[in-house]
C-alpha cells in the first residue's frame, strides 16, 4: 500500500494556511455590504488580509486549529488501519512544522500531549469505503470557538413555539445564532441537520459544512429554508465579530435525515 | 487608530470609549482557562495551596500585569525544542470562559486591560468602572496579522499548562484592537445582544 503521509501533511498545511475560494469570495462580497468605515466592515477587512498573508507565509489563518476532523473515502483494497497510522504521523509532522497547535488535551488529567495525538477519537477519522479506485481525503479544522456555538434542540420546543416542521427548524435555528452573538468568530456558515440521534445528529450538521457556499439544495423545500435562514439570520443585526453589523450568516446547509418517530433533534453547527 | 503604550494609565483608560480602534505597544502576557482558575484557586479564593513554582510565579507575573493587559489567546509557537520562540499565528480566543474569574483577577493584579474576542458579562464591566479597565476586542480569524506585531517574546511561565494554556510573556508593536467595553460602563455587546434578541422575538413572532 502506498504511503500517503507526505500528502497527508501538505493537505494540513493547505487547510489551515488557506480559507476555500468560495468562502473567500463570500467575504469580499460581505466587506462590500457593509456601511463603509464600519467596524463591521474593518473586521472583515482585516479577515481578507489576514487570508492573504497566511497563504503567503504558510502561517495558520487562526490560531485555534481545532480537532482536525478527516473524512476518508476509500476504495476497496485499502487498509483503514494502515491510513490511520499515516494519518496520525501526518498530525504530528504537522503539529512540528506549526501548521497545527498541539490541542490534544487528556479531559480528566489536563495534559497536552503536545504532539496533537489523543486518544481514538483525536485526530477524528471517519472511513468509508467507496466504489471505483480513487481515494479522496477530505479535511475540516474545526476551532473550539464555532464548536461551543454549536447546539442541539428537540422538537416541539414549547419556549419558542417551535413546532416539528420546518417552521419549528427555522425558528430554533435563529435561536441558536442570535445566542451564538459574535463567539464563533461570526460571520459563519450554519450547518443544520435534522432528525437522526443526538450523535448521528452532530456528525451530520458538520458534514453539511463540506458542501460548496453557492450550491443550492437538491431538496426544493430545504434550498427555500436555506436561503431564507441566511437572510434572516443576517436580519439580527450581530455582524461580524459580532460588531453590529449586516453578516451574521454566510450561508446555511441542512441535510434531513431519517429520525424514530418519536423523536426530531436538530443539530446547528455554526 | 489611538496609538497607545502598556502599561496604560488610569488617564488613558478613562479616556477610552466603546468603538474606539486602538494599537498597542510594549509587554503584555497571554493567559486563558488554565490561568484564570490557577490564579483564582491559588491566590484569590485560596482553595488551593500553592505548589512547585507557584509563588515564584506569582511575584514575577505581579510586576508585568500591573495596569498593563491580558490577552485571552492560545497562540501557535515555533521554536519549542530550541527555545527560541516565535508566535507564528497568535488570535484570540472566546472570552467569555474567563466571565467567572475575570472580575476578581482583574481587581487582584490590577490590569487594566483584558484582549479577546467575543467580550464579556456583567461581572466583567463593573470590575472595568471599578479598577479601572477597558475589555478591547481584537480580530477573531487574524492570527497571522495578530502574529507579526508580536516582535519578541519575552519569555514563558506554565509551560506545563501547555502551549495553548501557558502564560507567554511578548513585546508587541501596534497590536490592533477595538475597545467593546469601557471603564464608564458601556458595552458593546450588551447593546449587541438586547437589539438582536428584539429583531429574534419579532422574527419568531411572524
Amino acid at each position: 500500500m502506498q504511503d500517503l503521509t507526505e500528502a497527508l501533511i501538505e493537505l494540513i498545511r493547505f487547510t489551515s494556511t488557506n480559507l476555500p475560494n468560495d468562502v473567500e469570495k463570500m467575504l469580499r462580497e460581505a466587506r462590500e455590504k457593509e456601511d463603509k468605515g464600519s467596524a463591521a466592515q474593518g473586521a472583515i477587512e482585516t479577515i481578507l488580509q489576514n487570508v492573504e498573508l497566511s497563504r503567503k507565509n504558510s502561517t495558520p489563518i487562526c490560531q485555534d486549529t481545532g480537532t482536525p476532523i478527516f473524512l476518508v473515502h476509500y476504495p476497496e483494497g485499502w487498509s483503514a488501519r494502515k491510513l490511520k497510522e499515516q494519518i496520525r504521523s501526518a498530525v504530528a509532522e504537522a503539529t512540528k512544522k506549526s501548521y497545527l497547535r498541539p490541542n490534544a488535551v487528556d479531559a480528566i488529567y489536563d495534559k497536552n500531549s503536545g504532539n496533537n495525538l489523543g486518544d481514538d477519537n483525536f485526530p477524528s477519522i471517519h472511513f468509508e469505503e467507496v466504489e471505483g479506485d480513487e481515494l479522496t481525503v477530505e479535511l475540516m479544522l474545526k476551532g473550539g470557538g464555532c464548536e461551543n456555538v454549536g447546539a442541539q434542540y428537540s422538537l416541539p420546543n414549547n419556549q419558542l413555539g417551535a413546532g416539528r416542521d420546518l417552521k419549528g427548524v427555522r425558528k430554533v435555528a435563529l435561536d441558536a445564532v442570535q445566542k451564538a452573538q459574535g463567539q464563533g468568530c461570526a460571520p459563519g456558515i450554519l450547518g443544520i441537520s435534522v432528525g437522526g440521534d443526538r450523535g448521528s445528529g452532530y456528525f451530520v450538521s458538520k458534514e453539511a459544512l463540506f458542501r460548496p457556499m453557492e450550491d443550492d439544495n437538491a431538496n426544493p423545500d430545504l434550498d427555500k429554508l436555506e436561503k431564507q435562514l441566511t437572510e434572516e439570520a443576517n436580519q439580527l443585526g450581530i455582524g461580524p465579530m459580532g460588531f453590529g453589523g449586516k453578516t451574521t450568516v454566510l450561508a446555511t446547509k441542512i441535510k434531513g435525515m431519517d429520525r424514530a418517530r418519536r423523536r426530531s433533534e436538530i443539530r446547528i453547527e455554526k | 487608530m489611538k496609538p497607545i503604550t502598556l502599561p496604560f494609565t488610569e488617564e488613558t483608560i478613562r479616556s477610552l470609549q466603546v468603538g474606539d480602534p486602538v494599537a498597542l505597544t510594549g509587554v503584555m502576557i497571554t493567559g486563558r482557562d488554565a490561568v484564570h482558575k490557577w490564579m483564582s484557586d491559588t491566590f484569590i479564593k485560596k482553595t488551593r495551596q500553592p505548589q512547585g513554582d507557584d509563588l515564584e510565579v506569582y511575584e514575577a507575573i505581579k510586576k508585568l500585569l500591573v495596569g498593563s493587559a491580558i490577552y485571552h489567546c492560545g497562540p501557535v509557537v515555533a521554536g519549542l525544542d530550541t527555545k527560541q520562540y516565535k508566535f507564528v499565528a497568535a488570535g484570540p480566543t472566546t472570552s467569555t470562559r474567563e466571565e467567572p474569574y475575570q472580575g476578581d483577577v482583574m481587581k487582584h493584579f490590577n490590569i487594566r486591560g483584558v484582549i479577546g474576542k467575543g467580550g464579556m458579562g456583567a461581572k466583567t464591566s463593573a470590575a472595568c468602572k471599578d479598577v479601572p479597565g477597558v475589555y478591547l476586542h481584537a480580530i477573531g480569524g487574524a492570527a497571522s496579522l495578530i502574529a507579526k506585531t508580536v516582535t519578541k517574546v519575552l519569555g514563558v511561565y506554565k509551560l506545563d499548562f501547555g502551549v495553548p494554556e501557558a502564560m507567554w510573556v511578548i513585546e508587541v508593536k501596534d497590536f490592533p484592537a477595538v475597545v467593546t467595553m469601557d471603564a464608564h460602563g458601556n458595552s458593546l455587546h450588551a447593546d449587541i445582544e438586547n437589539k438582536s434578541k428584539a429583531a429574534l422575538e419579532k422574527l419568531l413572532a411572524a
